[in-house]
């Protein structure tokens, strides 16, 4: 034991001295740590977000502002606690430039203070977003390439109003994003909310009951929110349950590339909101979906598109200090310009370090080939800002 | 009146896919002492193997049908690789080594069927709702998992209770050294008994499958539910396994269906919906504790 603690001393003061010798050598790959899901039940997302990461890599050349970098992969496994470990990890062994990633809301607010505030690391969110991030929580080594839990929601129910539905049911799964969600649709949608459903999560996948509460509340709509796979596995139920032509069910973050292959035909015509479309038709965009469809024979989804923006976003900040990212402040002001081609078209950042940008409403339907994917029908939402940033103390 | 029907029916539902699975576990635990995590696996195994032998036949049934002895034949792999050499072993070294067969399965399923996870479609024949009541409308899939579940819970009773290997299986259960004594060809009981329990815990997951989608790790959530289910029902025992299935497949849809209404009478509506779910999550342990205080052994449970 003794001889073992030695031996952990020692490497640890090597690597201090190694970590300190760093800047020193000036062609030092920048590092990247990148925290996803890349094993269990939700894995297809966290490698929809790899492959968009290793496709920025490959638009990139290697290369940010002169200089090489690589990412280091971390798998969360869906839960807080570990997405927490492997954060630490990256900061403190790996000693990474910017960590980026985080599909899940609970994961990404256990994980933000070890990284933001005991690391001094820029932390970007490629998809998590909770309200208390935007408001309250809002950090200056925080950037999202994302949105806010409440306004995808937000979009779906203003376009909904607007379409004069009268009465939802609401459903989601019961944690961070998915409370902000419901938050979210109800600021928006003025109707009457006849019922709402907060199941157990992750570990509910039979809705059998809800559905039956659903039939004898009887509502204009539908509205979830569940991610991967409990999307595929809701919108069977709802189908087998014979509500499908029935009450029409509207969604966010439930139906896209990464949940269609598996749901098919059961969830054409569905309406969604969202920020980005595979099929907004902007250069970035188009370079983005055409190649990663050339690759890999599929659509990417927003999670991949958000990843691969995450990376353009460091890029620019390097490209603009011309690779040199050891001054935080700096790096951070460059950062705040979002001054790079996303793939959602041009965004401004927000005092809160959250995108000001649109909202698009979206269905599911088949390309011309048969496959499905979803195109946009409608703007919900033009240069929207979260709710929540008048909270957040940074100006 | 008709909710309430429709209600009670999603909870019988869900009790007889839990008896499939408790049944295989009360049985390896009460006569072969072994308490094996991995039998969530077994349950992931059913499902992915008729995956691909759906997608072989292009039949539902037929490609079910091919599965399960498939599954039988995996029992007996698992039982003779592994199981076996853990019966003699404590009851920690059987959670270690059964817990690594979690790993081991959840790996073997993402090498050969890859991580997205799969789905099976249900039979056309199946696909859409029955009027169990006129003007009450229920799934025809899952009024006929309810068939074919109360059908294979009729088939165990009969042979647990009038032949001549049920009648070995239930003097294992309640003393295990004694019929080994009487020249009981053990290793063969054992190794049915854990083939046996395997096809039940795959036929239920394969059941499933259509409603929830084939996932990794889709047996390890619904496991620990299961051995709350062989608690109450008493260590060994087939009866109160399905009892206790039924209870808490009632108690499951209750918690969800009508607790967050009970507790909007007196709660704000915003903290009842995020309380239920709460709740009703611990309702099942705390109907086991209730139980466990009664009667310590579970319902039906061998007094030793």
């Amino acid at each position: 034991m003794k001889s073992k603690l030695f031996g952990t001393a020692t490497i640890a003061a090597l690597a201090t001295i190694a970590a300190g010798s760093l800047p020193a050598v000036a062609q030092s790959p920048i590092k990247i740590g990148f925290v996803s899901t890349f094993s269990g039940p939700q894995a297809a997302i966290g490698e929809d977000m790899r492959r968009s990461v290793e496709l920025a890599k490959e638009h990139l050349g290697g290369k940010m502002g002169g200089r090489p970098f690589e990412i280091v992969y971390e798998d969360d496994q869906f839960k807080p606690d570990v997405g927490k470990q492997k954060s630490e990890k990256l900061v403190q062994q790996d000693k990474v430039n910017f960590i980026a990633g985080y599909i899940w809301s609970n994961v990404l607010l256990a994980s933000l203070k070890p990284v933001t505030d005991e690391g001094d690391t820029i932390l970007i969110s490629a998809n998590a977003g909770p309200s208390q991030i935007a408001g309250e929580l809002c950090n200056k080594n925080f950037f999202s390439t994302s949105w806010v839990n409440d306004q995808t929601p937000m979009a779906m129910g203003e376009y909904l109003q607007s379409k004069g539905v009268k009465s939802l049911y609401l459903m989601a799964g019961n944690y961070a994003a998915g409370k902000d969600m419901l938050a979210g649709v109800k600021r928006t949608f003025k109707g009457q909310i006849v019922g709402e459903d907060l199941t157990k999560w992750p570990d509910q996948l039979d809705f059998s009951a809800e559905l039956a509460k659903i039939r004898a509340a009887k509502p204009d709509g539908i509205f979830i929110f569940y991610p991967g796979a409990h999307g595929v596995q809701f919108l069977t139920q709802y189908a087998q349950a014979g509500l499908k032509g029935q009450i029409p069910l509207y969604q966010v973050f439930s139906i896209d590339a990464i949940t269609l292959p598996l749901q098919k035909d059961l969830a054409l015509g569905t309406l969604g909101a969202q920020e980005w479309v595979n099929d907004l038709p902007n250069d970035a965009n188009k370079k983005y979906v055409a190649d990663f469809k050339k690759k890999h024979g599929v659509y990417p989804s927003y999670y991949g598109a958000q990843s691969y923006d995450a990376i353009m976003l460091i890029a620019s900040a390097a490209e603009a200090l011309k690779g040199d990212v050891s001054d935080k402040s700096k790096v951070r002001a460059e950062m705040k310009k979002a001054n790079f081609k996303s793939v959602r078209g041009d965004f401004k950042y927000n005092t809160n370090q959250f995108p000001i940008q649109n909202f698009y409403i979206q269905e599911a339907v088949k390309d011309p080939e048969g496959m499905m994917t979803v195109k946009t029908i409608a703007t919900a939402m033009k240069d929207a800002k979260d709710p929540f940033y008048e909270k957040c103390s940074m100006k | 009146m008709d909710y309430l029907l429709l209600q009670m029916l999603n909870g019988v539902q869900l009790g007889l896919l839990m008896f499939l699975l408790a049944a295989g576990l009360t049985l390896t635990f009460g006569i072969m002492d072994l308490v094996n995590l991995a039998h969530g696996s077994l349950y992931m195994m059913g499902a992915y193997i008729a995956w691909t032998t759906i997608g072989w036949t292009d039949s539902f049934v037929l490609g079910a049908l091919l599965a399960l002895p498939v599954i039988f034949l995996l029992g007996l792999v698992v039982e003779a690789v592994v199981a076996r050499r853990l019966y003699v072993r404590n009851h920690l070294d059987q959670v270690l080594a059964t817990f690594g067969l979690i790993l081991f399965f959840n790996e073997l399923v993402r090498v050969i069927w890859g991580p997205a996870g799969k789905s099976i479609a249900v039979p056309t024949f199946l696909n859409h709702t029955v009027e169990i009541l006129p003007g009450v409308p229920y799934p025809a899939y899952r009024f006929a998992i309810i068939v074919v579940g109360a059908v294979v819970a009729v088939l165990l009773a009969w042979l647990v209770a009038r032949t001549r290997i049920g009648m070995l299986i239930r003097a294992g259960a309640s003393n295990r050294r004694m019929i080994g004594a009487l020249g009981v060809n053990i290793e063969l009981l054992f190794s049915l008994v854990f083939g046996l329990g395997a096809v039940f815990a795959g036929l239920a997951g394969l059941m499933a499958a259509p409603i929830t989608s084939v996932k990794i790790g889709m047996g390890d959530d619904i496991l620990i539910l299961a051995f709350v289910i062989i608690v109450i029902g008493g260590i060994g025992s087939i009866k109160g396994a399905f009892i206790a299935a039924m209870v808490v497949g009632q108690i499951d849809i209750v918690g969800r269906a009508f607790l967050p209404d009970l507790l909007k009478t007196f709660l704000s509506a915003s903290a009842a919906s995020s309380a239920a779910p709460a709740i009703s999550q611990v309702l099942v342990y705390i109907v086991m504790a209730g139980v466990l205080v009664w009667r310590p052994t579970g319902l039906f449970g061998q007094r030793q």
